[in-house]
């Protein structure tokens, strides 16, 4: 039996029907056609599905779509606003954060909440805050690089 | 005076990634989408005595199911040992038997579990050195009669897919003359490439009879290429598209799942069947890099000249060697490393075993053999007594040298890359006790890699030029995070003179992008980077041309510049790009030539074969890429423990087309090589792959890194563009000897497997 749930993604309030066994990163993918969340391992140990529930960071592999019924989502679709980057999105260009792109979606989310609870964080503060974010291809010097250096511009203005 | 190339441009790709809006394969969304699943051998090597599907055809939604006598055909790129199922005999856990295409996941997988399979199970091998033995089973009974590429040399009736051999001087004699002689060996287990995104194939066939294939593909003409042999199809029918690729490493260079989507597909009415690998079927079915023994024989004279070396190399292959039999072929006519050595005897040796399919894995051997080579060196120099680093200076490959099959070498910047790692690392300065329980200890290691590919693959490249001066790039070279998107954007924008943002760049569909070989070898800069110059330079010598025509002025006496053709002598005669690239209007209103494409093609020049009996020859490879990297440690004695505190690293990359894109290899390479220098290892048992996936098996996140010391340093490489050579793979070879060398020089133990665990930290240090 399908369950009807009601919340807000990306600043926009949806309501839809998913089966109860319905992960959120499926439905993200499947039913709301947000393919920016990937599946890496479909069992929380790569990150590449993050995407912010209620502003924490939250591997969407692991969470039931169900269980968003009433909260608030942000997927890297809604992290630009179509004219303009996040500044973390521009921080990542800045410092060629990328390489194939398949963990920045998730990447960029972590840091996104990090620098949401804290705007001021430590290199340390970020290689925790991206440990669970497995990248293969850049050393995660850059990643980190870009996030403090996000961080540092976000907190000038 | 360079403008584009030289240059870190920002990638060109960045904007679509930092978005999530780049599309992967796993991404696309096609209406009437069936879904594929594999049923997969229990058994690594065992007969098949009966496949009955009977029970699944009858459930509901089931709508294709193949075995392999539906792909009788077999298939592989330097040799041809695979079918894409397995037929009368399975050689490894998770090979697929069976394969079925349903309207969900869920009832393809119900339907794989009513597939019933009879075995009879048969004696396997789990390890080279067994699989050579003469009363081993054979697990290719049909070698002799499977087609090879010239460069291949199995053994008919045996395991060997492939031996490499290299006779070089009189290795005899050389150990007779030699002051001490020593013995080494040393193992590289099995790792796994892990790139992020997990394989992904769909398959469509129209009612004309063509098929198209959507796959993350690194090669996708040589895909093409395989599957038309397997189907019997001529290239035209068959269209591979590859979309995004998240990571690929040698993963994603070959065929998997494509032969197995497409059977399907045929059974399915134009509707498309698409198979995603999940992370555990990427550890088990897709490519691993090969397990590897060495046997290292090392005669030195007292002055630390190494006068001869016997080395052997013995590959555990896996069930299908097809790839695999020439990273036995690179292991062999690399076999001592960048070391001038006057006689040397090697032997790189494929041999099959019942584990998964080893494969092309960055590095492509090299980080195999240079673990066994580096730490040899080490250990050799250390018992004469003298400085690693001094030892490696003395037998370094040099200007004038000749390496294991005798080609004499010119631009070798070996030296300057071990000068440069010895001053970052701070070589003389060793701080060896910080406490009671923490030591630390520096080690260094050199390496050289060359692209190893078939001599005479080719490259090419499409510069269509618009009415408004903009251009389309077009090319088959894949970016799969390396940044090629971007360099050869660069190139183009370098000759044409024409901005970077007015330049797109397409790659990957073999109906529309032309001929590239392969993603693979580190070789795309240097390949198809010239056929992209070549092409660029064709579409302006047409332009050249037809100014010449409109102005009467020679083209010797034209040049491009910021997008016009101006006279060199009278500054006012100019065209723009826009204004010639539909062809040129006559003073009377007629025109001529047409739109401008320019077109480039290129194949490394004189590669040739070496001697089949001594692996001798002039030039078997395209270049060499050196580079040198030297790590410090920090080991916790009580723990056992290792830290990687610092890398430096150095490499020649002729010209760095994209200075930041090359330090962003080189440190990916690092941490990656950091991984399998301290975690990463396949843990086999009897076949069975033990720990598929990332919680079991470790690789580096972003506490892991270390401190970076990275220098570039440029030879140009003459036949290269602008000088460049490759550089992505290169850039881990290294790490892992660097760092075991490192731990030795803490505590005076030896690690000579990989990963260097805390676990044989400690046990080396109570045997000490």
């Amino acid at each position: 039996m399908k369950h009807k749930i009601r919340f807000t993604i990306n600043r926009e309030v949806k309501e839809i029907e998913v089966e109860p066994n319905k992960t959120l990163l499926k439905m993200l993918r499947e039913d709301l056609d947000l393919i920016g969340a990937k599946e890496g391992c479909g069992a929380g140990e790569c990150g590449a599905c993050t995407v912010l529930v209620n502003n924490k960071p939250v591997n969407s592999c692991l969470m039931l779509a169900v269980e968003v019924d009433g909260k608030e989502i942000l997927t890297i679709e809604g992290l630009s606003d179509g004219t303009s980057l996040d500044p973390v999105q521009e921080s990542f260009l800045k410092h060629n954060a990328i390489q194939c792109g398949y963990c920045t979606p998730g990447m960029v989310m972590s840091a996104k909440a990090l620098l949401n609870r804290n705007p001021h964080p430590t290199e340390e503060d970020v290689k925790e805050a991206l440990a669970g974010n497995l990248c293969r291809c850049t050393g995660y010097q850059r990643i980190v690089d870009a996030v403090l250096d996000a961080a540092r511009k976000e907190g000038k203005k | 005076m360079l403008k584009y190339v030289g240059k870190s441009e920002k990638r060109v790709d960045g904007i679509k990634k930092v978005t999530g809006y780049v599309r992967y394969t796993d991404d696309l969304k096609l209406s009437g989408t069936l879904y594929a699943r594999i049923k997969k051998s229990p058994y690594p090597h065992a007969k098949i005595l009966r496949i009955d599907v009977s029970k699944a055809k009858k459930l509901p939604g089931v709508k294709a199911i193949i075995s392999g006598k539906d792909v009788p055909i077999r298939v592989g790129l330097y040799l041809e040992d695979k079918t894409f199922l397995a037929i009368d005999k399975v050689r490894f856990i998770g090979e697929p038997v069976a394969a079925v295409a349903a309207e969900s996941e869920e009832i393809a997988e119900e339907a794989v579990s009513l597939i019933e399979v009879d075995y009879e199970e048969l004696p396997a091998i789990f390890s080279p050195l067994e699989g050579i033995k003469p009363d081993a089973p054979i697990i290719h009974e049909d070698l002799g009669s499977y087609k090879h590429a010239s460069i291949i040399l199995p053994q008919s009736g045996t395991n060997i897919s492939n031996h490499y051999k290299i006779r070089k001087g009189d290795v005899e004699k050389g150990f007779k003359e030699a002051d001490f002689v020593f013995e080494n060996e040393f193992y590289v287990p099995h790792i796994q490439h892990s790139a992020i995104e997990n394989h992904c194939a769909i398959a469509r066939t129209d009612p004309e009879g063509k098929i198209t294939v959507w796959a993350g593909c690194q090669s996708p003409y040589a895909v093409r290429r395989t599957l038309a042999v397997a189907f019997d199809m001529p290239l035209n029918k068959i269209r591979v598209i590859s979309l995004a690729i998240g990571g690929g490493f040698g993963a994603k260079a070959g065929t998997t799942l494509e032969g197995i989507v497409i059977p399907l597909a045929q059974q399915s009415n134009y509707r498309p069947v698409k198979l995603s690998f999940s992370r555990e079927d990427v550890f088990t079915n897709t490519f691993i890099r090969q397990g590897m023994h060495a046997r290292i024989k090392t005669g030195v004279t007292k002055d630390g000249r190494i006068i001869a070396e016997e080395n052997k190399f013995y590959w555990d292959g896996g069930a299908y060697t097809e790839y695999g039999v020439n990273i036995a072929r690179a292991g062999g006519y690399a076999s001592t490393g960048p070391y001038n050595i006057p006689n040397v005897k090697a032997d790189s040796i494929c041999v099959y075993t019942n584990h998964p399919v080893g494969g092309p894995y960055r590095g492509f051997g090299m980080s195999e053999i240079h673990f066994a080579i580096e730490q040899n060196l080490d250990i050799v120099a250390y018992k004469i007594g003298m400085d690693p680093a001094e030892f490696r200076r003395r037998n370094a490959l040099k200007d004038g040298s000749s390496t294991v099959t005798g080609q004499v070498l010119e631009n070798v910047g070996l030296m300057q890359c071990l000068d440069k790692v010895i001053e970052d690392i701070e070589w003389d300065k060793k701080e060896k006790r910080v406490s009671k329980i923490k030591y630390r200890g520096k080690g260094i290691a050199c390496m050289y890699k060359a692209p190893s590919m078939p001599n005479n693959v080719g490259s090419s490249a499409i510069v269509k030029i618009n009415e408004d001066g903009t251009v389309n790039l077009l090319v088959t070279a894949m970016d799969l995070g390396q940044g090629s998107d971007t360099v050869l954007t660069q190139i183009a924008a370098e000759v044409l003179t024409v901005p970077i943002s007015r330049i797109s760049i397409m790659t990957g569909d073999t109906d529309c992008t032309p001929y590239e070989w392969q993603t693979v070898a580190s070789r795309t800069t240097y390949c198809c980077g010239n056929s992209v110059k070549r092409a660029a330079e064709d579409a302006k010598n047409q332009m050249l041309r037809l100014a010449s025509l409109k102005f009467g002025i020679s083209k010797e006496g034209l040049e491009l510049k910021d997008g016009q053709i101006i006279s060199k002598i009278f500054p006012d005669k100019k065209v723009k790009i826009a204004d010639l690239a539909m062809g040129l209007t006559m003073p009377d209103g007629s025109g001529i030539h047409g739109p401008i494409i320019g077109r480039g093609a290129f194949i490394p020049p004189d590669v040739k074969d070496t001697d089949k009996e001594t692996g001798q020859g002039d030039k078997p490879v395209a270049y060499w890429t050196f580079g040198v990297q030297a790590a410090e440690v920090e080991v916790d004695i009580e723990t056992g423990e290792v830290k990687v505190l610092k890398i430096a690293a150095a490499y020649d990359a002729g010209k760095a087309i994209n200075p930041e894109l090359v330090y962003a290899q080189i440190e990916g390479g690092i941490v990656q090589g950091l991984g399998s220098a301290l975690f990463e290892e396949m843990k086999i048992e009897k076949g069975k792959v033990l720990n598929p996936s990332f919680v079991d098996y470790k690789i580096p996140t972003a506490g892991d890194v270390p401190e970076m010391k990275i220098s570039i340093i440029e030879n140009p490489e003459p036949t290269g563009p602008w000088g460049a050579r490759g550089i992505a793979e290169p850039c881990m070879v290294p790490t892992a000897p660097a760092i075991a060398n490192a731990v030795f020089d803490a505590i005076g133990c030896r690690i000579n497997s990989l990963p260097i665990t805390a676990e044989k930290v400690l046990k080396a240090i109570k045997n000490k």
